[in-house]
């Protein structure tokens, strides 16, 4: 084994500083007693308070939960079929291109995206609001909860579902009762990943949102535009905090479930 | 004491008043251009313990597959008790399946996974309650009712699988490579568990396997296969004894199969003259007319070995080229005139250190005329 050197040591304190620097110096400054962001005048939690007595960060706020929680819902739906077709509709015509497809919207730039689907929501006359930001982001997430979900369906043996077939359940108790039980670690996390994109996202939901559905990033992008106050510092640091958690409640998730297979095959053998 | 009646003679493939439970008629199946099964034709009997043998890519899980309803056929027919099972889906046959993998459902205890046919079919949860006991005292399981198939070994989840499968007393059982993924030991002795669960619960089965000592063991028929088509069908005695053709008498056990072309026939005893010279007499129900190619196919076991020419309707000199010592038996390699080497197994009823030959031994091999068979394919 490659001992842990003082290169190693180095390059991986560098590397961490470059990412979390600017956001350790965010959370910091969130806790500023001055009004001035760039002076710094003692520790307090005031701008905390400031924030979640703000009625439009609020309102903001829950907009963004709600549209996080109903896109990664039919994400997850969505994304969740299109896995199960891919990996398990056998040979049909196209369905290299269809799974090659199905990656594209994660290289796609988030700009085209919201642009192409602006103008499908004026060329169909659909009345801007919350629940075009919801199809957006659905649109964009469902190809990340596919991609979770397949990589669960290719290790997982198909003879389950014959076995269950054999036993005398319809094609849907099946999926009900066998496949749907043993994927549903990959569908959870595939939903928390689907809901963290969408309270990430500013670029597309600018695009897609009409009047009374200003999402939280859109709502910190336009105060930041006006000057960085210690409020969005406090408010940044919170969403920081949920989206962490998220991340880590996903991760933990799948690992679990990747020991658990790991388990199962070391006693198979 | 005295010994119970032996069983009376299980054959119904001999009786022409019995009506098959599986008749299988010209099926086929192609996938594009491959044709894994070629115009099959099949009879399986009820409470029979059928096998299909063959090497891999054979086409025998195939034809499991079309039974179980996982595949459809590209051709021919197939019924079960009567009924065609063209069209109908896996879960509307009276057929359950033991798979490979044992396939398991990881998230359900051993009693869930038992209890998931029963519960497809509406039955009372008092009765699946005893069904489910049942079950677990046939495959001595009762005590790891609770337990996820993680948390046993891979011999009792071998018997989870069967009992889960043999819940439903499905006419027809089928297992594919049951006892594949058990060690030696443990195939043994599951084999006569298997034998005896067949029995008691006189189900049909139907297993695929590419072992040929675990379909001559477990079954009452063999079916050869070989690319796609049955070679041969019989019980696993007379597929040993009397094996149809070159193929089939090396896939079941060790032959010595020596080329010959066919002479004259008398009394039933034809005359073979092998390429080196050797004039070799063996008995043949059936005429070989005179001139055609054969083979004489002789089990090493029916070879004798000697020092002196035995009086035996024929026997051929030869030289000991190798010795296979196996413990119970042991095996000779004796290279004949023309270089064939022939093998000839002997038991060992005496110590090793009393044997008489060794390497480089001139020896002479003999058998009788029953002993070995002509085959003509």
């Amino acid at each position: 084994m490659t001992r842990f050197g003082w290169f190693n040591a180095t390059a991986l304190t560098l590397g961490f500083a470059f990412l979390y620097i600017p956001i350790v110096i965010l959370i910091i400054y969130s806790f500023n007693e001055s009004r001035l962001v760039t002076v710094w005048a003692g520790w307090s939690t005031k701008w905390y308070g400031e924030v979640l007595r703000d009625e439009a960060y609020l309102s903001a706020a829950w907009i963004s939960l709600k549209v996080g929680v109903l896109s990664s819902t039919l994400a997850t739906i969505l994304g969740t079929m299109a896995a199960i077709s891919l990996v398990r509709g056998g040979r049909f015509r196209g369905r290299t291109l269809f799974s090659g497809m199905i990656y594209a919207p994660l290289v796609m730039p988030e700009v085209i995206t919201g642009l192409s689907l602006l103008l499908l929501f004026i060329s169909l006359d659909v009345e801007r609001g919350i629940g075009t930001v919801v199809l957006a982001h659905t649109t964009f997430a469902m190809c990340y909860v596919s991609v979770v979900v397949s990589s669960r369906l290719v290790s997982f043996d198909q003879s389950l579902e014959e076995a269950a077939l054999d036993l005398g359940a319809s094609p849907f108790e099946a999926f009900r009762l066998v496949t749907l039980p043993i994927i549903a670690p990959a569908v959870i996390a595939g939903w928390l990943l689907a809901f963290t994109l969408s309270l990430d996202d500013l670029v597309i939901a600018s695009f897609t949102s009409g009047p009374g559905a200003t999402t939280l990033p859109m709502k910190i992008f336009s105060a930041v535009r006006l000057g960085v106050s210690p409020e969005i510092n406090a408010l940044s640091t919170l969403w920081i905090a949920a989206v962490t958690v998220g991340v880590i409640t996903a991760s933990l998730i799948s690992k679990r479930n990747a020991t658990r297979r790991e388990q199962e095959a070391a006693h198979a053998n | 004491m005295t010994d119970p009646a032996p069983p009376p003679v299980f054959a119904p493939w001999a009786d022409d008043g019995a009506v098959p439970l599986i008749n299988l008629s010209g099926l086929t199946k192609r996938y594009g251009d491959v044709t894994a099964v070629n115009q099959v034709d099949l009879q399986i009997y009820e409470r029979e313990f059928f096998s299909l043998l063959g090497p891999s890519g054979c086409g025998k899980t195939t034809i499991m597959r079309m039974l179980a309803g996982f595949e459809e056929p590209t051709g021919g027919t197939m019924t079960l008790g009567g009924q065609d099972l063209a069209g109908v889906p896996p879960n509307k046959r009276p057929v359950n399946m033991m798979f490979q993998s044992y396939a398991l459902f990881p998230h359900l205890s051993v009693a869930d996974n038992i209890a998931f046919g029963l519960r497809r079919e509406g039955m009372p949860k008092s009765d699946i309650e005893g069904r489910v006991a049942e079950m677990l005292r046939l495959v001595q399981l009762t005590k790891l009712a609770k337990r996820k198939p993680h948390q046993i070994s891979g011999g009792q989840r071998q018997r989870v699988a069967l009992a889960r499968s043999l819940a439903k007393a499905p006419k027809l059982l089928l297992l594919d490579e049951p006892l594949g993924a058990l060690d030696k030991k443990l195939r043994t002795q599951t084999q006569f568990e298997l034998m005896d669960i067949q029995e008691n619960t006189g189900t049909t089965f139907v297993i695929v396997t590419h072992d040929q000592e675990e379909a001559m063991t477990v079954s009452s028929r063999v079916a050869v296969m070989d690319e796609g088509r049955i070679v041969q069908v019989a019980t696993p005695a007379e597929i040993y004894e009397y094996p149809g053709s070159r193929y089939v008498a090396e896939f079941i056990g060790d032959v010595n199969l020596i080329e010959a072309k066919a002479g004259t026939t008398t009394d039933g005893d034809l005359t073979l003259h092998a390429a080196d010279g050797a004039v070799i007499t063996v008995q043949s129900a059936v005429p070989v007319p005179a001139g055609t190619d054969c083979a004489l196919s002789i089990r090493p076991e029916k070879v004798a070995i000697s020092r002196d020419r035995p009086d035996l309707d024929n026997a051929l000199p030869g030289k000991i080229m190798d010795i296979a010592y196996l413990g119970n038996v042991t095996t000779y390699h004796v290279e004949i005139a023309g270089g064939q080497i022939l093998k000839a197994m002997v038991a060992n009823a005496a110590q090793r250190s009393e044997q008489a030959f060794t390497w480089y031994d001139p020896v002479w091999l003999g058998w009788n005329a029953a002993r070995g068979v002509v085959l003509t394919r």
